[in-house]
């Protein structure tokens, strides 16, 4: 048998392989990985939390196969939509904006933002007792741009990759506050290394409705989630991944 | 292809290209000054004049610029004792973190240059200026040094482009240069292919301006009619 024929089978046998394994109805979830207590990877490497325990639940209430992925933040969106994966579980608020580009289930629970700071600083969240202040928030998030929309004039904004580096800059005091969802900040402030700091004035945003993003063509897909979403919080399994997390309903 | 998105945005981005070029530019000419006693030393004959500079390019060579980086940003954020100190007011911002990285960064490499020029240049142009009677410093300032200057040119434009590049990773310590201000653009718009576009291309510009700026400065210094043997 001469070479090329060779190359034409092995490639053909390659072909073969790839097509099996598009063909196997294999879901990816998207997820950051560095917002606890919704998404995070342990010392050992796992991607957990409460937004992928959601994502798992969902999974097997519709009894597909799920893998989940981890993106960066900013940009979890166009890799959605470059199809590196079929759904963001990634707490991501349902916004106008965010519509233009994705599709969103139905809320799976709801936050609010709300402002930390050191309990040594006299901290009013008031667009005057704010002014000059450097405002710590993550990149691409509603807190990020909730900042720049109200309060862009007023404050120095820094944004951050990831939430965490945001806290490592409140912790070595170069951004007087953070402004994030509540309970991301709640399971920071728990935290020791948040322990000095605390929530600052009331929530400046507090219909902050958080859902799982799909691409806009994936029609088919979303009526599933939102018939398993229906499920889960039905039978009891949302409650008990949210007990595990939080002492109080976040539904 | 969304041209009004592109010329709306277009101030923020040329906003970002210019502190770019500020980084770089001050990274890459403080390094320089930074580089010239290390690289000098670095080709001295005297093993113990040798060792610093060799360990100083070792460890800034061998690890990569982003983990530098966050050292000095966030690494040395965590003591207390540096926060306290006088220091602090320089490293509490990250634009002089920024430049203090990227010009330690890019000195070892310029460090390095210099010593393969210094030791470039053939053994005889050398004795005979000693021969002429000029002293080494004598030689070190008229014939070494003009002399490497020459060969390592080229080389140096190579690693200042490599910065140029570089300097993207100054956006993960919150510094708005064209990458930071990109994807902070394409966190409002969700437009990552045409903002991209334009921030390559602002890239591109950049490096075209530095390759044509070196080739008048070798035109000037006659750098190719200096390299016969």
């Amino acid at each position: 048998m001469n070479n090329y024929k060779k190359v034409l089978l092995v490639a053909a046998g390659v072909l073969g392989l790839l097509g099996q394994a598009v063909a196997a109805d294999k879901l990816k979830v998207g997820t950051e990985g560095a917002y606890p207590p919704f998404n995070l990877v342990d010392a050992r490497g796992n991607v957990g939390g409460f937004d992928v325990e959601i994502a798992e639940a969902l999974c097997a209430k519709m009894q597909a196969e799920c893998e989940v992925v981890t993106s960066d933040w900013d940009g979890i969106i166009p890799a959605l939509n470059a199809r590196k994966f079929d759904f963001i579980a990634a707490s991501m608020s349902i916004t106008d904006e965010r519509k233009q580009a994705v599709a969103f289930t139905d809320p799976y629970y709801t936050n609010k933002l709300q402002f930390i700071a050191p309990k040594s600083a006299a901290f009013k969240t008031d667009e005057s007792s704010l002014k000059g202040k450097v405002i710590g928030a993550q990149r691409a998030t509603i807190a990020g741009t909730w900042l720049e929309d109200h309060l862009g004039d007023v404050v120095e904004v820094k944004l951050y990759d990831t939430q965490e580096n945001a806290y490592l800059d409140l912790a070595a005091g170069r951004v007087d506050g953070v402004l994030a969802d509540k309970l991301v900040n709640w399971e920071w402030l728990k935290s020791e290394p948040g322990k000095d700091f605390e929530f600052k004035g009331e929530p400046v945003y507090d219909n902050d409705r958080i859902g799982i993003a799909l691409r806009k063509d994936d029609a088919e897909l979303r009526g599933k989630l939102n018939e398993a979403l229906k499920a889960i919080v039905a039978d009891g399994t949302y409650q008990r991944i949210n007990d595990k997390y939080f002492p109080f309903s976040i539904y | 292809m969304n041209w009004e998105l592109m010329i709306k945005w277009t101030p923020r981005l040329l906003e970002g290209a210019w502190l770019t070029l500020e980084l770089v530019g001050i990274a890459v000419l403080a390094g320089l000054l930074l580089a010239i006693p290390l690289g000098l030393a670095r080709s001295s004959r005297h093993a113990w004049v040798r060792a610093l500079p060799y360990g100083y390019i070792f460890f800034f060579r061998g690890t990569p610029l982003l983990v530098q980086l966050f050292l000095v940003y966030y690494g040395m954020a965590q003591f207390e004792a540096i926060r306290q100190s006088a220091l602090w007011p320089v490293l509490r911002d990250p634009y002089w973190c920024a430049v203090i990285t990227m010009t330690l960064h890019t000195a070892a490499y310029i460090a390095e240059i210099l010593r393969g020029a210094i030791q470039a240049i053939p053994p005889g142009e050398i004795e005979a200026a000693r021969a002429l009677g000029m002293s080494r410093w004598q030689t070190l300032l008229h014939i070494v040094m003009p002399r490497a200057a020459r060969i390592a040119l080229p080389a140096y434009s190579n690693e200042v482009i490599l910065m140029l590049k570089a300097s993207a990773l100054a956006s993960t310590i919150t510094l708005l240069e064209l990458t930071g201000m990109s994807r902070t653009i394409i966190a409002r718009t969700y437009q990552p292919v045409e903002i991209f576009l334009m921030a390559g291309v602002f890239y591109l510009v950049a490096s075209y301006l530095l390759v044509r700026l070196f080739r008048l400065l070798e035109q000037r210094l006659r750098v190719e009619l200096c390299q016969g043997r």
